[in-house]
């Protein structure tokens, strides 16, 4: 809602439209063994919402929004460190065997 | 030159997030994607610090408060999620997914929050579709951190009863209705009382829609309010004007509503089974 660039809502719309095939497109046809490690490996990855609750803390002028993006970037990085560890060690059961590996 | 530094690491990430989303589609590979969006998220984390070299004059004052703030936000959040990670059980992994994913829809509703107050400050110049977008997300947003705390606390124990009421889906209804009345009063009078109101609806509506269903479906409603902050995250990535945010976000949220409906599929039910039935309940009829 402030400066940087003033994005088209049409852009907006096609990058919603590929993103959200690239992501049907990587999950379709995986084995049913993998869908929790996956689930928590794609809220990982939606813990990049750190990133803006950084943007809007940085951009806070009022006590009240310097509260709420304090709030913001405490349960993004929560959100992103706990993913990560907790679907590091889901996938670590994985054991990656010799030599297959994937086109 | 720092601003299109920042640019790029967003961009790194995101293309960073699919390939390691891609690889850990495959047992073969899976740790090694877990490692590349690792990468792609320290890279944009770091590289948002360079925001500070382009805020505007009047947060400039507060330029010192505000990243000591962060960097202490950003220890306590990350260290203790990480700490407790590291610590729990295996058995008990997907109650902590439950608990993080809860805590994303939660920094994407407060992202929100923030952006809606910035507006209290008198800047007319935001477009409608932009507001609407930002209060959107802030919706999903809450309902996905109230919604994912009920259902981690079911799942660890803590809240052993389900509560159904004949008419619940009506009531559920009803309240989404009126958080959507109090969005609009929120964005056509910004307030702390407006907006107050408006995230203590959209939080309640969370609790609502989850104390019905039973403990072992929550596997299911885990993965939808984990599609659910995917959304949010996405939508508050426009509001940024963030096209990371916006990819990661919005891939999330489409793998993990195909996830849910998988998941859903291989207990034999359908999604709306899942959400809406009275599995068990001989007052109302099987379906909803």
């Amino acid at each position: 809602m402030n400066d940087a660039l003033d994005m088209g809502w049409l852009v907006a719309v096609y990058l919603f439209m590929l993103a959200a095939f690239t992501g049907y497109e990587v999950i379709s046809r995986v084995p049913s063994i993998l869908h929790t490690p996956l689930m928590s490996g794609s809220n990982f990855i939606h813990g990049i919402v750190v990133v803006g609750a950084l943007h809007a803390l940085f951009h806070a002028t009022t006590l009240a929004m310097q509260v709420v993006g304090f709030l913001g970037v405490a349960l993004g990085a929560a959100n992103a460190a706990g993913g990560y560890v907790v679907t590091e060690r889901m996938l670590a059961m994985f054991k990656p065997s010799a030599g297959r590996k994937e086109p | 030159m720092i601003s299109i530094l920042v640019d790029v690491s967003g961009f790194a990430a995101a293309l960073l997030f699919i390939l390691g989303m891609k690889r850990m589609a495959s047992p073969a590979t899976a740790v090694h994607g877990i490692w590349l969006t690792g990468i792609g998220m320290v890279a944009a984390v770091v590289a948002s610090f360079g925001y500070l070299s382009a805020i505007p004059v009047e947060a400039r004052p507060h330029t010192l408060t505000n990243v000591a703030l962060a960097l202490t936000a950003l220890a306590l959040g990350g260290g203790w999620a990480w700490w407790r990670g590291r610590r729990v059980a295996v058995t008990a992994m997907p109650q902590m997914v439950a608990l993080y994913n809860g805590m994303g829809g939660g920094a994407a509703a407060a992202v929100a929050a923030v952006e809606l107050m910035a507006r209290d400050g008198g800047e007319a110049s935001v477009g409608v579709l932009l507001l609407v977008v930002t209060a959107l997300g802030a919706l999903i947003g809450s309902i996905s951190l109230s919604g994912s705390i009920v259902a981690w606390a079911k799942l660890d124990g803590r809240l052993e009863r389900t509560f159904r009421f004949r008419g619940q889906s009506a009531v559920n209804g009803s309240v989404l209705l009126l958080a959507l009345g109090a969005a609009a009063w929120a964005l056509a009078d910004p307030s702390q009382l407006s907006l107050a109101i408006f995230f203590a609806v959209a939080l309640l509506l969370g609790v609502l829609m989850t104390v019905p269903i039973g403990g072992a479906d929550m596997p299911v409603v885990i993965s939808l309010y984990n599609a659910f902050t995917g959304l949010a995250v996405a939508l508050e990535g426009y509001a940024l004007s963030n096209p990371a945010l916006m990819v990661a976000g919005m891939m999330v949220g489409s793998a993990g509503t195909l996830l849910t409906l998988l998941m859903a599929k291989a207990m034999n039910r359908s999604l709306a089974n899942v959400l809406f039935s009275r599995f068990g309940d001989p007052v109302a009829g099987s379906t909803a």
